[in-house]
Order: C-alpha cells, then structure tokens, then sequence
C-alpha cells in the first residue's frame, strides 16, 4: 500500500523533475515590432532612480553562454566587447549605472522565460520579439533588426539565384531562432530542416558535410565565414519582408517597473546614434552579399 | 494472510470453533482498520501536497507555462511524430545490445590462451565505455565519424547516434549479464564437469540459461533507461520527441510540450517498470521454492 503511494508521488514528480533536467541553446534569432512606450520627457536615468532591482545599486544583467561572436567577444559578456554586450553597458550608462555597477549572470535561453522571480533586471541574448512570448515576458523597444543568411562550403559550389534553388539543399538552424522559422516558411525545403541545439553543431555538421547549407542571421554569418570556418560563404540572403522587420529586444519580467526605462534608454541611444555607431563597430555591413527572393 | 485453517480430521466434517471465529475477527477488524488508516494517511498527505501547490501564489503562471491545455493540444502531434524516432531508436538498440552484452560477458568467461587478445578488448571495451558519459560518445560517434570522411560509412545523425547508444549500453549489459554469469552456484559447473560437458556446452546449456533468467529485472531496468537515452540523440540535430518540445517551447515560451513529452515516456515506462516488478518477484518465489 505505501510502496504504491509513493510510487504515485514519483510519478507525479517525474515530469516536473524531467522539466528542471533540461538544458537548451542561446537563441540567435531577430524579433518582431516592439513599439518603445517613452514617457515623455523624462530621461531614462530619472525613470530608474528608484527603481526595486534584482541587487539594489546593481544593475542585474543575464545572458546564455557561451556568448557568441559577433554578439560578444572571448565569451566574456563583461568586457564591453561585442555588439550586446557593448549595448548592455550604453543602457546601463543612461540608466545611471557606471561600468563598475553592472553585474552579469549567466542564464540559460531556455530559463530566461521560466515562472517565478528573475535572477535579472534585462536579458540581451538575441532574443526575438514576437506576439507569443510577450504574453509571458516584457520586451524592449528592438534595438536590432538581422537578416536572414544561408552558410555553405565554398567546395560545394552552392550558387542559389533565388530561394527555389535552395529547396533540394540539406539545410539546418538553430532551435528557437526566426532562422530556423524562415527556413521552414520561407524556404520550405524538400527535406525536413535539420534542427539543431546551438551554431557550434551546425557548423560541424556543416564541415562533415552532414548538412549542404545553414541559415544564421547576417552578423553571424559573416563572423562564421570571416574567422569561424575556413573555405565558408556566404550564398545569400533573405530580405526582410516590408513592415514584418523583425527585432531583438532586451527580455525582462513580465510587468517589470524597468521596460519603460529600457526603453527610454534605447530611444535615447536611437536618437544620439549611439546604436547606429555600435552596429557600425561590431557587426558587419551587408554590403556585397545577394539577396534571394 | 488468510486466516490459518486446520486440515480437517478424518472421518467428520471439520468446523472452526468459536475461539478461532473470534481470531478472525479480530484479524478482520485489524485489517479493515490498517487499510482505513492507510487511505486516510494518504487522502492527507497528498490533499496537503495539492493544496500547497494549488493555493501557492505562482501556481496560476506555474499552470499557464507547464500545464497549458491550448499548448499541450498544438505541441502533441509533433512531440508524437518526434516518439516514434525514440522508440525507432531503442527498438533498432536493443536486441544489439543485448547481443553484444553476451558475447562480451561470454567472452571474459574463457579460460583458452588462444583468446587472451579477445579477452584484452572485452575488458578494455566494458571499462572504457562504462567510464566516458553516454552524451560524449553520442558526440564522438555522431560529429567525430563524418569528421573522418571515410568513404561508405553513413553520416545519418540517427544511425550514428543510436550506434553510441548500443556502444555504451552494450558495456553495462555486459557486466550485468557477467554478474548473473558469476551468480550461477560453482555447483552447477561442477556438475556439468561430471557430466563431460565442454566449457562451451556448459555455458550454452548450463550457465547462460540461468543467468540470463535471474537477470531479467537489471536488464529491463536497463532497457528503460536506455528509452530516456534516446533523448540524448537530439545534440546530434535529431529530432526526437523533447527536442521537439523544446523547439517548441523556445517559439512559444511554454514548457507545457515537456510535460507532454514525459507523458509519452512514463506510458512506456510504467508499465515495463511494474513487468519488472512482477518478473523480479515471480524469480525470488521460484528460488525460494515457493
């Protein structure tokens, strides 16, 4: 009788056991319309002074690791390095945070949406902003609109003319990414898109020519190809379909007393070109790349 | 467990007196009241349990974000489509590894000199495969062979992939089915000695019968270990059932299609965990002799 009572508790608990034993990729992907709602007027370094933080006189930053290039750089978020996280400190300087008071936390992609209390004040992880995870967390206005691009071997002599082409490749991307969505909507290709759990693993699959093509966003693409795998190209690139731009934003808890603060920030750096600098510092131009319709 | 009746005397027809009536009673009453004792326990501990977690102040985001029925309904045809390479995986493994598991364990059981290399390798592999963790040889095999470019061997991720799973569930079976091996009493050797039995015969015929049937439970324990394994395939880009519910998740920001994966699991699982139970119980009653 007790066995089988405890056996029902095991039961119990084993998906919720299940669902804490799971890990999951950084996701790099490009977000959809958040709208910055700037109070106006007010700057953002008013609308944080006092704000109840994560660690009160610390401004709390998360993102996954490893953090990649061109995102970060050396894996190390605090280092003002890489385009977010020189982004996070531009916030953080028109919130009032100095460099020394901003304290980074590394959280995975996959928790950063999980219920309860955050561990952070934002999350800047090339997270998309869509319609769906906005109804379980609060976003920023975007402060990054990617492209779409497709990575193959120079040696496979990939020469898409348009996206039709690339329908009979293998292709992959990455789990949680709009990659992966344009891949699937987009390009629909003939075999099942291969899903894969991070951009190490495409790129290896990549190599052993497990896979014929990866879609990434632009700047890592270009980062792939630029110091990543030698022999890689870029063979093109999606356009962003007219007013469905789609933009990372900074994640935050839901009904956080900071997005609007954040987003006061953003608007600030928007406005002074301070972002329009940092993109030209960090991330690549999308200069001589073909666009595929 | 039933009450202890007396074989009847001869000749006249055996009626309990009043004192062993009065015993049964008593042992009824005793039952009745333990079972009520124990339902009641039970109906409390887990009332308090569901009422701890139903009144907690997250349980409402808590429900929305694991146990979703709008997204428990959109994510279940794709974690279902995702099971079947789970159980395509484990099915294909299985009688693999249980191959592979006897002819390790039979091959560390020889004596001949002439094996002695055989006998290197079978060690070497139980320990090797044994220490270095499943994921990595998942890693290893799937990443590392195609890495080789070696002309007819297969680059499928999922061919691979459960390839390392046979690999290193082969290791624990083999010292599973060498315990059972060693379990067999030295007297059953012996006399398949006197008997002029070969060493072959005698693991043919003598030991492995009654190893492997003493070691049915272990197997099986594996066997559902290696069910949640399959898992393991999806760093590989195989699109197995959690994967999916994380695709899924990661889009939707909901956890609810993990929930609806370990439903696939525990219903494989279950059951094979109470046949085992019952396997388990089935030996010891046969070794007691009753």
């Amino acid at each position: 009788m007790r066995n089988t009572r405890l056996r029902g508790l095991a039961v119990l608990a084993a998906p919720l056991l299940l669902l804490t034993a799971c890990g999951s990729p950084p996701a790099t992907d490009d977000g959809s319309g958040g709208s910055g709602g700037s109070t106006e007027g007010a700057s953002a370094e008013d609308c944080a002074a006092d704000l109840d933080l994560t660690t009160q006189g610390k401004l709390t930053v998360a993102t996954d690791s490893p953090a990649y290039d061109p995102w970060f750089s050396e894996d190390d978020p605090t280092n003002g390095k890489g385009f977010e996280s020189a982004v996070a400190y531009a916030v953080a300087d028109r919130l009032g945070y100095d460099k020394s008071q901003v304290e980074w936390v590394t959280v995975p992609f996959n928790n950063s949406y999980a219920p309860g209390p955050k561990k952070f004040d934002f999350d800047i992880n090339q997270i998309s902003i869509t319609p769906e995870r906005e109804r379980v967390v609060d976003f920023s206005a975007g402060y990054y609109t990617a492209s779409q691009a497709v990575v193959a071997l120079e040696r496979s002599k990939i020469e898409p003319g348009s996206i039709e082409d690339l329908t009979s490749l293998k292709l992959g991307a990455q789990t949680g990414t709009t990659s992966l969505t344009a891949l699937r909507d987009v390009v629909d290709p003939e075999t099942q898109p291969v899903v894969l759990q991070n951009t190490n693993i495409a790129k290896q699959q990549l190599l052993n020519g497990q896979l014929d093509a990866i879609v990434t966003d632009l700047p890592t693409a270009f980062y792939i190809t630029a110091a990543e795998i030698e022999g890689s190209t870029i063979v093109g690139q999606f356009e962003q379909p007219e007013g469905d731009a789609e933009e990372f934003g900074l994640l935050l808890e839901k009904g956080s007393d900071l997005t609007p603060c954040a987003d006061d920030a953003l608007a600030e750096l928007e406005e002074d070109g301070t972002l329009a600098d940092l993109q030209e510092q960090w991330l690549s131009t999308t200069v001589d790349v073909p666009v595929l319709e | 467990m039933s009450g202890t009746a007396q074989a009847p005397t001869a000749g006249e027809a055996w009626t309990p007196s009043e004192r062993e009536l009065e015993r049964r009673a008593v042992r009824r009453r005793d039952r009745t009241r333990r079972g009520l004792l124990a339902t009641a326990v039970s109906v409390v501990a887990f009332g308090l349990v569901a009422w701890v977690l139903l009144t907690s102040p997250g349980w409402p985001r808590v429900q929305a974000l694991f146990f979703s029925r709008y997204h428990a309904w959109e994510s279940f045809p794709d974690v279902a489509r995702g099971f079947l390479l789970n159980v395509a995986s484990f099915m294909v493994a299985e009688p693999v590894i249980l191959l592979l598991g006897v002819l390790v364990a039979v091959t560390r059981w020889t004596v001949s000199p002439w094996l002695t290399p055989l006998r290197v390798i079978a060690i070497g592999y139980t320990d090797l495969f044994r220490g270095v963790p499943t994921l990595l040889v998942v890693f290893l095999l799937g990443l590392g062979v195609p890495a080789l470019q070696l002309a007819g061997v297969t680059t499928n991720v999922f061919w691979l992939g459960t390839t390392a799973l046979v690999l290193s569930y082969g290791a624990y079976v083999a010292e599973v089915v060498r315990a059972g091996i060693d379990s067999v009493h030295p007297s059953q050797l012996a006399s398949a000695e006197a008997l002029a039995l070969t060493r072959a015969q005698t693991m043919r015929h003598v030991i492995l019968p009654q190893a492997l049937r003493r070691q049915g439970p272990p197997l099986l324990n594996d066997f559902v270990s290696l069910q949640k394994d399959t898992a393991l395939l999806a760093v590989l880009g195989v699109f197995e059932a959690l994967f999916r519910a994380q695709d899924y998740g990661n889009y939707n920001f909901n956890f609810t299609p993990l929930v609806v994966a370990a439903v696939f699991f525990l219903a494989l699982t279950i059951p094979l965990a109470r046949l085992t139970d019952h396997l388990g119980r089935r030996t010891m009653r046969r070794e007691r002799g009753r």
